[in-house]
Formats: C-alpha cells, sequence, structure tokens
C-alpha cells in the first residue's frame, strides 16, 4: 500500500479514503480499535501511518483510544481515532476531557445501527448524540456531515484546521454506506507536518521556557464558571461562522427535503425522479450538524414559501429536532425515517415525498 | 441533473469473485471518464455466504449508491438468482451463472443470459475465472463499457505477487464477451473514447 497521488481521479472506499486524507492533512498519530463498518480506517493507517513516520497503535479499547489521541494531541500532534457508535459511546468521557481541556482532536464516526450493539448496518440514529450529548458537561463538538466520498476527503483536513482554530473536538458524521462504498476522489493538497507552527499550548517538554499544563479540573467554581463562559462565547462564535450546507433544485419548489450524508443522496436521486412527475420539491443538505444552519434553512422556507418540509434520515426522527427549532412553527415538518440498518431506495423516498405533496396539494397538512 | 446511468448488480457466493467484478468495472467506469460508484452488501460474509456490490456507471453525478432495482443482475448462485431475477427493471437484463443456477427465468420483459461460466472458464484452464466470464458476457449484452477499456483495466489493478493472473483472466473476459451472439450484442450504452 502506497500514498495515493495528488490531482488524480483514485476510486476509494470510504474509510480509506479518510484515512489517506488525514495523513495528507498532517496527521501523524492515530490510534484505534477495529469495528464494522469503520474498520478500514484502522487497517489503512496501520499500513501507512509507518511509512508517514507517524504512531499507529491498536490499543485494547476505545476507551484507551481515544484518550492515546488526547495525549498525542495535547503535544500539538495532529491525532485522530475513529470508530462505530458504540465505540463513540465509549470515548464519551474522553471528549468530554478534550472539549473541557481544549484540546484539538480529529473524531470519526461511521454510524451502525443501534441502540446497544445494534447490528452493524448504516444509520444515522448518533444524530442527537453528536450533536447534543457526545459527553457530560456544557459543551460542543463541531459536526461535519459528509455527503460524498470527495466530501469525506475535504471535510477531513477542515476537520483538523477547524479544530485548531477552535481549539475543539471535531467529529466526522459518516455512515456505514459512506465508509463502505467506492466512489472517485482527489486529493488536492499534502501538508507537511514539520511546516506546521507549534501551538503554544502543546505540552512538547518545558526545557528552557515555562511550562504548559493541560487539564479539564477546575474545584474553584468561580474560575469554572470563567472557563465555562469561554468556551460559551467560542460556540457561539462557530455558531455564527462556520454553519454549512447545500441546496438543490430549490426553484418553484413548494415541498422541501432536508437530509444529510447517505439520505442525502438517496433523496436528491427521488427527488430528480420526482421532477420528472412534476412534483416541485427541493433539498436542504446540512453540511455541519454542529453549528446547523438554522438561520439558513429559515431563510430558505421564507424565501421559496414552502409548505410542508419532510426529514429523510436513518434513525426514526432525530434531525427533525433541529429542522423544528430553525422553522420554529412557520411550516408543517414530517419525518421519513428508516431504522433497523435498512436504507431507503430512490423509489421509496419518491412515494414519501408524493404523499406528502398530494396533502399539501389537498390542503390537508393545515 | 443526474444523467444517463447503469445499475448493476453483482451477486453470488462469497469466493465466486462478484466483489472483484463490481470493482472491475467501476475502475473500468471511472478510466473511461464516467461517474462510479460501488457498494457492497456488507455483513458476516464469508466464503460460501452470500454477497452482492452495487455498481452504478453514470455520464453525470451519481446520488443513490442504493439501487433497489437494478438495470442489470449478474446471479451467480440460486440464492442469488431467488433474491434478484424478480427485481431486474423492465426492459433490464439478467445474466444468470447457469453452471451453478438450473432454474429458468420466466419473465418476459427483460433480456436473459445463460451462461455456462464455471464450465468456460474451466475449458480455458481455471474455474475461478468464472466471474470473469460473466463480466464478459456483462459487456457484450448490455453495452455498459469498451471491452478493451476493462481488458486494459485489469492490467492496471491485478499487480504484485498476482500479476500472472492478469491473461488467465483477460482470455475469460473476451471468452464470455464472445459467448453472447454478435446480433445481440447491445451497442455502447455511454459515448466514451475507448481507451
Amino acid at each position: 500500500m502506497i500514498a495515493k497521488p495528488l490531482h488524480e481521479r483514485v476510486l476509494m472506499k470510504g474509510n480509506e479514503a479518510l484515512a489517506e486524507a488525514a495523513l495528507k492533512a498532517g496527521c501523524r498519530a492515530f490510534f484505534g480499535y477495529p469495528i464494522t463498518p469503520a474498520s478500514e480506517i484502522a487497517t489503512y493507517m496501520a499500513r501507512r501511518m509507518p511509512q508517514e513516520g507517524g504512531v499507529f497503535l491498536q490499543p485494547e479499547s476505545e476507551i484507551a483510544a481515544v484518550s492515546m489521541a488526547f495525549g498525542a494531541a495535547g503535544t500539538g500532534t495532529r491525532a485522530m481515532t475513529a470508530t462505530s457508535s458504540p465505540g463513540i459511546s465509549l470515548m464519551s468521557e474522553c471528549i468530554s476531557y478534550l472539549a473541557g481541556a481544549e484540546v484539538p482532536c480529529v473524531l470519526v464516526n461511521v454510524m451502525r445501527v443501534g441502540p446497544g450493539l445494534g447490528g452493524i448496518q448504516p444509520s444515522q440514529a448518533d444524530y442527537l448524540q453528536a450533536t447534543r450529548g457526545l459527553g457530560h458537561g456544557d459543551f460542543h463538538v463541531i459536526v461535519l456531515a459528509p455527503a460524498t466520498l470527495q466530501e469525506m476527503v475535504d471535510f477531513t483536513f477542515d476537520a483538523f484546521e477547524l479544530s485548531e482554530r477552535y481549539r475543539n473536538p471535531v467529529l466526522i458524521l459518516a455512515d456505514g454506506v459512506l465508509g463502505q462504498m467506492m466512489e472517485p476522489v482527489v486529493f488536492h493538497r499534502q501538508i507537511d507536518p514539520a511546516e506546521l507552527s507549534e501551538p503554544e499550548w502543546a505540552t512538547t517538554g518545558a526545557t528552557g521556557r515555562r511550562k504548559r499544563v493541560i487539564f479539564s479540573l477546575y474545584l474553584d467554581p468561580e474560575r469554572l464558571e470563567v472557563h465555562n463562559r469561554h468556551l460559551q462565547c467560542k460556540y457561539e462564535s462557530i455558531r455564527a461562522r462556520e454553519p454549512r450546507f447545500k441546496t438543490y433544485d430549490l426553484e418553484g419548489a413548494r415541498m422541501l427535503v432536508v437530509a444529510y450524508g447517505t439520505s442525502a443522496r438517496v433523496a436528491y436521486h427521488a427527488i430528480e425522479l420526482a421532477e420528472r412527475e412534476h412534483v416541485p420539491v427541493g433539498l436542504f443538505r446540512p453540511q455541519t450538524l454542529y453549528p446547523f444552519p438554522y438561520a439558513a434553512l429559515r431563510s430558505v422556507i421564507q424565501e421559496h414559501a414552502i409548505e410542508h418540509v419532510l426529514t429523510v434520515e436513518l434513525s426514526a426522527g432525530q434531525l427533525v429536532e433541529d429542522v423544528r427549532l430553525a422553522l420554529e412553527g412557520r411550516c408543517p415538518v414530517s419525518v421519513f425515517g428508516r431504522t433497523g440498518g435498512e436504507v431507503p431506495a430512490p423509489l421509496e423516498v419518491l412515494e414519501a415525498i408524493a404523499e406528502r405533496m398530494e396533502e399539501v396539494r389537498g390542503g390537508l397538512v393545515y | 441533473m443526474l444523467g444517463r446511468r447503469l445499475e448493476i448488480i453483482c451477486a453470488g457466493f462469497g469466493g465466486q469473485g462478484v466483489m472483484l467484478m463490481g470493482q472491475l468495472l467501476a475502475y473500468a467506469g471511472m478510466r473511461c471518464g464516467l461517474q462510479v460508484t460501488w457498494m457492497p452488501s456488507y455483513g458476516p460474509e464469508q466464503r460460501g455466504g452470500t454477497a452482492n456490490c452495487t455498481v452504478v456507471i453514470s455520464e453525470g453525478d451519481i446520488a443513490s449508491p442504493i439501487v433497489a432495482r437494478p438495470h442489470v443482475a449478474v446471479v451467480m448462485n440460486p440464492p442469488s438468482f431467488e433474491k434478484f431475477e424478480p427485481r431486474v427493471m423492465p426492459h433490464g437484463v439478467l445474466l444468470v451463472n447457469s453452471s451453478m443456477v438450473g432454474d429458468l427465468s420466466e419473465r418476459t420483459d427483460i433480456d436473459v443470459f445463460y451462461i455456462p461460466a464455471v464450465e468456460v472458464a474451466g475449458s480455458l484452464g481455471d474455474e475461478h475465472t468464472a466471474n470473469m466470464v460473466m463480466a464478459g458476457a456483462l459487456l457484450s449484452a448490455t453495452g455498459a463499457l469498451p471491452l478493451e477499456a476493462v481488458v486494459e483495466e485489469m492490467g492496471h489493478n491485478i499487480s504484485g505477487s498476482k500479476t500472472h493472473l492478469i491473461e488467465p483472466n483477460r482470455r475469460a473476459l473476451r471468452a464470455g464477451y464472445g459467448l453472447i451472439p454478435a446480433d445481440t450484442r447491445h451497442p455502447l450504452y455511454f459515448k466514451v473514447a475507448a481507451s
């Protein structure tokens, strides 16, 4: 296994494309415990990381993996860990520590279906966990949601940069389809980690300078509230600056589908089929789930006088919570969700769209 | 717009090389300048279990890599026949490995080709190349990609200690292509420059 070339279309599995992107983004420390459908990230890193002179280690558990990533990231090294849903639950304690200690680190969740051990098929049922409840305490991680393998690559670069800009963990939230499928990607950039400047907080040995300490323990409530306020200010600026989204086929739309990741791909195909049947429906695809593009979604609804919003998700109704928060009751919202690891085909989504559209036309929704 | 696209499902026992067959089509499609996706069924699969992959080849961007009703299905074993024969789109193509599947399709709205892939591969010297016999027949029956593009691609994708397998696989691919009578061969589906 060798480094993938720059500026050339290469056909890769999503997990491998993400791993190669991390290496090209200068990641030199990877810790991971294998789990379907994320295992290829670790397998790829096991082969490629030594070639780049970095550290690959498969520890005894996900808790150890994220803790090692915490330690490596604390030296200012670009560090990453990757897993699938149950693994993220195990990691949650340390993710909270990363957020509390403001250490940049990239986390990857290639979601599989739950709850519990659940199954190994694709899912998006960790949406609420990722955007609200990734650990204890008042904190957020930035959540990037790729829908194509090119975005798996590009968002991996973005993840390292965002995590350093905000000194905050960044989670790439993919799913079993994106991890397992192959699609051509292009690597546009390659970063030499030697050219990255050492952060002023990195613990690299205090010889000849004052010591630096990374911690998340504040026993003094006054100081801890100041720290919490500082974190909240940071999240506010993330919310102001970083929401990302894409829209498709809004022209003339009366109905809007909101979906991310694999669901958005299936939904977009369904929308193209719907257009052939003159069903006026558009697509809004959040690329960041935290920060969610609330304002953008609200203005799309208003500008296009959308009469109904349907979320398409591989969960029972999680994304829909953010959609409802965005719309503040301006427009009826419903969910088309599959669970259990079932991934709908475009025709199934088309049926759901057509059904809702009939209600809109018949005025039944109001 | 999504543009013209061809959706293919390759299915069989684990070990029959259906994943590889799909990957070869995806690689060759990419090298012809088309958009491609390859999506495996993944699960507790193993040699002897069932496996399948979905390949989409398209002139435009590919939205869904998930396909319920393919234009083309290659079925290498009886369970795959049972599962995918009913799903092929009307006017689609079904390629049956008749060395292992005894059933005949009763569908009249699709083109069905019965390929004794294992016998043909065996007569060429290696039964393991039955998947490439099927792939060759697929190219001929659907016009999915130019035969020479796929023959060429094989050289890029088999490397290292396995290079001795390139020529036997190419032979199997050409033999499979030749099994489809010239008058039922499908013209090229996409406008691509043959490599």
